[in-house]
């Protein structure tokens, strides 16, 4: 089966690189920039002869392209934070999962103890230790979810490890490293991805919830968060400043959840057998 | 009137018919057995007549039960008949009790829900049927939740609640199968003795079963019925050939082996060794206790023993992937010493294992050919991938498989294809030690047989050693030259086929043989021959480990284990080898 013959794959994946898509060409075709404001224009409403299809704001600055720039920053964020986890995680829990014992019991002791710092309280003050700045937010994200992650392949590894097909490869002399790239690995990827389409979602809107908070991304840069921010505050008299931004977040995270329906279902054997 | 009358049953999925125009009769009171080989449809087939089919199938034809009509029947109506007219027990009792439920409360609403008593009379009813199912302390086990009780004694509760609304027929859907040969002969000896006027439909896989336990055969093949007959006339003249075939791939016990002799040297020698696992709160659970063992080339010699015994433990300390508690193995003059990962590449290829389960043990991500490939790409290196393809298509003809199936995946294969595929991995490397960990038993017979033979050929062409664990005694009278009974991890008796099976001298190999039901209606089952169950390994009896469940037990065997002693070639722990006569 095709990973396209699945319908819920095919109209979220679809959605989700058109968002992506006009993300990377809309600022560039536009003749505005996110930069420059113009009191003359303040809070336009959306108007396609304007030129000006989703308004202005509080500055006149031109919404499409703000909007367009927040969703290339979120989308950013979310795939570099998932990344972060995704390897860290996945390559700390197969280990500490196949090795099992005294490793194990220590590498999942560290995981726990990261899991008790309060995740608000550890990006706060990383903002006030550095320099408030994109990086710093994928660290902070990636530092989070990653645990998750760990756990999650260390517990597939440890009912995988004592399944028979491993203690065969171990029998017939294949070396420990290659059993977790071949017979481990391959084994993880259907929960491993899944889980990735989840983290997606949660990355974004940790990031929008720190931007709303004021600790995200730094004006005049923005994402979606911090335009849903922008935007609350002048919900009575231009609520497209709100409804826009806040529309594509909902949607975005909407395809990435049935994204990972439709991917757990693509990567389940028997679904497709 | 007959009481059940099922006319062109079909049930289909897609287009798929798994039961295809089946029509029988049965009489009240009658057994009938319903046998055939996986996806036969035998189990379609008893699920069609409870109604439990998934939604997908589609059902035509009738089944006239008792004057009614039950294809297409309102749920309301299969509530009526489940339990009350029709019981029926499956094949795993761990599925079929809910765990969470205490085991009389489950008894108990069958008779509340069909209104079968009332008050106090219920836990009196239900726990008098616990009692006649032979669960020991019926009032107190009437509150055990299933993980409590033993496979048997689980089986002994389901059966309780087939029979507690006195149906007109039970439904057997291999009720044994999961469960040891000494419990099987226990539980198919109680379910003579309970059904009474019930009729019985037996589903199997097993014709010794049928043979002592069915008056009626009906042989299905690929969802058709191909022969049904009186037991006893279709054993002595099949009318099919399927049925045919199917006899002639049921293993004889009661027939001995023929098997050319052993001329090699020594390959492999084991001397005492132990195996113990911690168990929950340090407790040290002594799996295997001072095994000895030594093989030639070209010899196959048997593990057997119910669950428990310390089979596999044995062979997988022998072999590295359990530590060893103390003893020693030597193969070819050099020890195999610590954990598989770091014994000498060269020992590795020599010692090949095959798993009871062929699914499991291969990687549902990989494709045959990978899988096959992968022990060459580890041990000649060297090898060109095309030089390497050569060899795996070579591997996989010697195990009867052509070079289609170089591309699929272990889901896209049957049972015994996956296992012919999982030998063929082992045997790619040319071993001189195959360990085979109950590797026919998930095999329909006459897949069993082609494996087997593989087996012999293999072992003819090449000297190779076999060790071939197994439950299945008439599957190892036919195969290995000698055997080792294990009880308890510990050795029981050891002696050449021939001997064993014709003059065991221990009670209880004599008990494992005599469990085995005979594909051979015309001897009568026997009773089965050992009561209870295999103690708990965490708290052993003392003396004679074998002495609570042996009718020769005497003072001696309760306070001293016995040594292990030789009777012309045979080892034998018990204390009275020598007084017993044990012959068959």
């Amino acid at each position: 089966m095709s990973l396209f013959a699945n319908r819920t794959i095919s109209v979220c994946g679809g959605i989700l690189l058109t968002i992506a898509a006009c993300a990377l060409a809309g600022p560039w075709l536009s003749p505005h920039d996110y930069l420059t404001t113009n009191f003359d224009r303040q809070l336009l409403p959306p108007s396609i002869s304007g030129g000006q299809v989703f308004g202005t704001d509080d500055l006149g600055r031109d919404l499409f392209v703000r909007t367009m720039l927040g969703v290339r920053v979120t989308l950013l964020v979310a795939i570099v934070a998932s990344l972060v986890s995704l390897v860290i995680g996945v390559a700390y829990g197969a280990i500490a999962g196949f090795v099992g014992g005294r490793v194990d019991a220590a590498m999942m002791r560290f995981v726990d103890t990261l899991y008790a710092l309060p995740f608000i309280f550890f990006v706060i003050l990383l903002m006030v230790a550095f320099e408030r700045n994109l990086l710093l937010i994928f660290v902070a994200i990636g530092a989070v979810n990653w645990l998750d992650m760990a756990r999650i392949v260390r517990g597939q590894t440890l009912s995988l490890r004592e399944r028979e097909f491993v203690d065969a490869a171990r029998l017939m002399g294949v070396s420990t490293p290659r059993i977790l790239l071949h017979h481990i690995a391959p084994n993880l990827i259907g929960v491993v991805v899944v889980y990735v389409t989840l983290t997606i979602p949660q990355a974004i809107l940790v990031e929008s919830f720190l931007s709303f908070l004021g600790l995200g991304i730094q004006e005049p840069q923005t994402s979606l968060g911090a335009l849903v921010d922008a935007g609350v505050k002048q919900m009575e008299g231009a609520s497209w400043a709100l409804l826009i931004p806040a529309g594509l977040l909902a949607l975005i995270l909407l395809c990435f959840n049935f994204l990972g329906d439709g991917l757990r279902d693509f990567f389940d054997v028997r679904h497709t057998n | 009137m007959s009481l059940l009358n099922v006319k062109q049953l079909s049930v289909r999925y897609n287009e798929t018919a798994v039961v295809d125009a089946l029509s029988f009769s049965i009489e009240n009171g009658e057994s009938v057995g319903l046998v055939g080989e996986s996806g036969s449809g035998k189990s379609q087939t008893a699920l069609a007549l409870l109604g439990l089919l998934p939604r997908q199938a589609s059902v035509s034809g009738s089944i006239d039960f008792d004057g009614t009509e039950l294809v297409a029947a309102s749920e309301e109506t299969f509530d009526e008949f489940r339990a009350r007219r029709i019981g029926i027990v499956f094949q795993d009792p761990m599925q079929a009790l809910n765990p969470y439920l205490r085991i009389g409360r489950q008894l108990r609403e069958i008779l509340v829900r069909h209104k079968l008593a009332h008050g106090a009379e219920i836990d009196a009813r239900v726990i008098a049927m616990l009692e006649r199912v032979g669960l020991s302390d019926a009032p107190r086990q009437f509150h055990a939740y299933p993980h409590q009780l033993s496979g048997g004694m689980r089986q002994r509760v389901m059966l309780a609640s087939a029979l507690i609304a006195e149906p007109d027929l039970l439904i057997g859907d291999e009720p044994t199968t999961a469960l040891d040969v000494t419990v099987q002969a226990q539980i198919l000896e109680l379910l003579e003795e309970m059904r009474d006027n019930t009729a019985l439909l037996l589903i199997t896989h097993d014709l010794g079963v049928v043979a002592g336990h069915c008056e009626r055969m009906l042989v299905l093949e690929k969802g058709r019925l191909v022969d049904a007959g009186a037991t006893t006339s279709l054993f002595a003249s099949p009318g099919h050939a399927h049925t045919r075939l199917l006899l002639d791939a049921a293993p004889r016990i009661d027939r001995p082996a023929e098997l050319p002799p052993v001329t090699g040297a020594s390959i492999l020698g084991i001397e005492s060794v132990s195996v113990r696992y911690t168990a929950f709160g340090n407790e040290q659970l002594h799996a295997v206790h001072n095994m000895s063992l030594s093989l030639r080339r070209g010899e196959t010699v048997a593990v057997v023993g119910e669950s428990g015994s310390g089979k596999s433990s044995f062979v997988r300390a022998v072999l590295g992937l359990v530590p060893m508690h103390s003893g020693r193995a030597v193969y070819a003059g050099a020890p195999l010493e610590g954990p598989v990962e770091r014994r000498a590449m060269a020992q590795r290829r020599d010692l090949q294992l095959i798993f009871q389960d062929p699914v499991s043990a291969l990687n549902p991500h990989m494709r045959v050919q990978s899988i096959i490939g992968e022990p060459l790409l580890v041990h000649e290196p060297g090898l060109s991938s095309r030089a390497r393809l050569e060899k795996v298509v070579e591997a996989l003809e010697q195990v009867g498989l052509g070079d289609e199936y170089l591309g699929r995946y272990p889901h896209e294969l049957s049972g015994g294809q996956a296992q012919r595929v999982a030998i063929a991995r082992a045997l790619v490397l040319e071993p001189k030690v195959l360990i085979c960990d109950e590797a026919v038993a998930a095999l329909d017979g006459s897949v069993r047989e082609q494996v087997l033979t593989l087996l012999r050929k293999a072992q003819e062409d090449a000297g190779l050693a076999i060790i071939f664990i197994s439950h299945d005694l008439a599957v190892v009278r036919a195969i290995s030259h000698r055997v080792v009974v294990l009880y308890m991890g510990r050795l029981v008796e050891l002696a050449d086929n021939a001997s064993l099976f014709s003059r065991p001298r221990h009670p209880y190999t004599r008990a494992l043989i005599d469990a085995v039901p005979v594909p051979n209606p015309v001897i009568a089952p026997k009773k089965a021959p050992l009561r209870g169950e295999v103690p708990s390994l965490l708290d052993p009896p003392s003396g004679c480990v074998f002495h609570p469940r042996c009718k020769y037990v005497n003072d001696i065997c309760r306070t001293t284990l016995p040594t292990t002693r030789d009777f012309g070639g045979a080892r034998v722990a018990c204390h009275y080898a020598n007084e017993i006569d044990l012959s068959i």
